[in-house]
């Protein structure tokens, strides 16, 4: 329970944050997307039902707090935060490239699936501002800025050291 | 010899141990569950979609997000004074770099404004005169017939497929749908949603938003809306090859009335500066591109614009 509400109250900040701050940081013609890396954070360490409900409560404060259509920013983000969820435990989280490649192909899907997204409902969209000129600076902005959420997700959600203990498998002989 | 098995996970290089919690509520999801719990999710999130495009603005699902938005206001608001004076010191390092040319380029340009305000003065006086004499009878203009109502930014474009942001002013304030909304600089764009304590303005630069304007020094006439190219740059279309733009012309709006139908902007509101002109023969306008007074990227407070007098009505 406390684990969960942790989980809510992080990402309810990162879309708090993204909305307000970041969404404005114009920095080197791109802009961070804190509530996607901190919804990765949440996915890599909790699984796909986790990273898949924080994507939708998310995407929710996202379309409220910046009086978008409903739904569209929950869509996205709950199949990104199940598939990162997946991802992680599919790869055991052993290998040193699983952050670093989900954000990239996070990143990449947000931008694509929501311009899919957009266009289907009838937004009329310029491609090279919404994927070329946007996505590569988002991209890499991502990845620099991932380090410390990911890092700060990570702290955050680390169990008690008891807990941590207790989990563990002693093979003896 | 005993050996102690942990699992690790990689966070951008580095390696930790993983959570017991998460193996443990991992391993208690069945693949089954964790399917139907990601499909509620995702079903709840399509009729989300629906049910916001099919229900008009004051539909139950609007009032229930203008209830959310509220609420998120004081997080909002207190987001933007944190951030604020980090934002300050990086603009502040910013400026610092090209602030030299800047002050050079100013000096001139002040040097040439203080020409044109005493040729603009005398036109002024001229103006004023002759309108009395003809009994000449305007609609609303701006900024004479405008009050302004003063709004934080409390919400910017999520992602590069919007441009809009929210403002925390909305009907209480008396602002209302289609208001013009302005910064210093220039014109912004338009209100195109208001709930109680908020209101949604869409940028010029969204590909939905165009406005009647014209080049001040020909008079030439188009309409302003977002250009094909990426950035805030901005085109004056449907300008007739016969006529006069010059680069550097200044560009307001037009604030035109037609038969039942106005503008929903008021005439004279600075939009931009002429960058570019060019026309082809297989086309049938001039091709004027235009750089916006108003600096998209960086709106931390804007001014929507209230109409004092109602517009007039035709008979």
């Amino acid at each position: 329970m406390i684990d969960a509400l942790k989980i809510a109250a992080l990402v309810f900040v990162a879309g708090v944050l993204q909305a307000s701050v970041f969404s404005g940081a114009d920095l080197l013609g791109g802009t961070p997307d804190v509530l996607l890396l901190a919804l990765l954070g949440v996915s890599l360490q909790r699984g796909a039902v986790a990273g898949a409900a924080a994507g939708f409560l998310g995407g929710l404060v996202l379309d409220v707090a910046t009086l978008q259509s409903l739904g569209v920013s929950s869509l996205l983000l709950t199949l990104v935060g199940y598939w990162a969820g997946r991802f992680g435990e599919a790869t055991s989280g052993e290998r040193r490239y699983v952050p670093l490649a989900s954000v990239l192909a996070a990143t990449v899907f947000v931008a694509l699936g929501g311009y899919l997204l957009h266009f289907m409902l009838g937004a009329n969209l310029v491609a090279e501002r919404a994927l070329v000129a946007t996505l590569l600076p988002g991209l890499g902005l991502n990845l620099l800025v991932g380090v410390p959420v990911l890092a700060g997700c990570r702290t955050l959600l680390r169990p008690h050291e008891r807990g941590e203990r207790s989990g563990e498998v002693s093979l003896v002989g | 010899m005993p050996r102690n098995r942990t699992e690790k996970v990689a966070v951008l290089g580095s390696s930790v141990r993983r959570s017991a919690a998460g193996k443990a509520s991992s391993r208690s999801n069945s693949p089954l569950r964790r399917r139907l719990i990601v499909a509620v999710l995702v079903f709840a999130a399509l009729a989300l979609i629906t049910v916001s495009f099919r229900e008009g603005t004051g539909g139950p699902l609007h009032d229930a997000q203008g209830a959310g938005a509220k609420a998120l206001h004081p997080f909002e608001i207190a987001a933007n004074r944190v951030a604020q004076p980090f934002q300050d010191a990086w603009g502040w390092f910013d400026g610092l770099l090209g602030a030299r040319s800047e002050a050079e380029r100013l000096r001139e340009q002040a040097e040439q404004l203080r020409q044109q305000v005493i040729q603009n003065e005398s036109a002024l006086q001229e103006n004023v005169r002759l309108r009395a004499l003809l009994g000449y009878l305007d609609g609303p203009t701006f900024p004479r017939d405008y009050s302004g109502v003063a709004a934080a930014v409390i919400a910017r474009p999520p992602s590069a497929f919007e441009q809009q942001i929210v403002v925390a002013a909305g009907a209480r304030r008396g602002i209302r749908l289609n208001a013009p909304v302005v910064t210093a600089d220039g014109l912004v764009g338009q209100v195109t949603r208001v709930t109680d304590d908020a209101a949604q303005v869409t940028l010029l630069t969204d590909t939905s938003s165009a406005v009647s304007a014209l080049d001040l020094r020909t008079g030439a006439a188009g309409i302003v809306r977002h250009g094909a190219g990426a950035g805030d740059t901005l085109v004056l279309d449907r300008v007739a090859k016969d006529e006069v733009v010059n680069v550097g012309d200044e560009v307001v709006t037009a604030g035109w009335r037609s038969g039942g139908l106005a503008s929903l902007y008021p005439k004279g509101v600075p939009v931009g500066r002429v960058t570019s002109v060019g026309q082809t023969d297989t086309d049938l306008y001039k091709q004027v591109q235009i750089a916006p007074y108003a600096d998209f990227g960086s709106l931390d407070a804007v001014l929507v614009l209230v109409s004092r007098k109602p517009p007039p009505t035709l008979p």
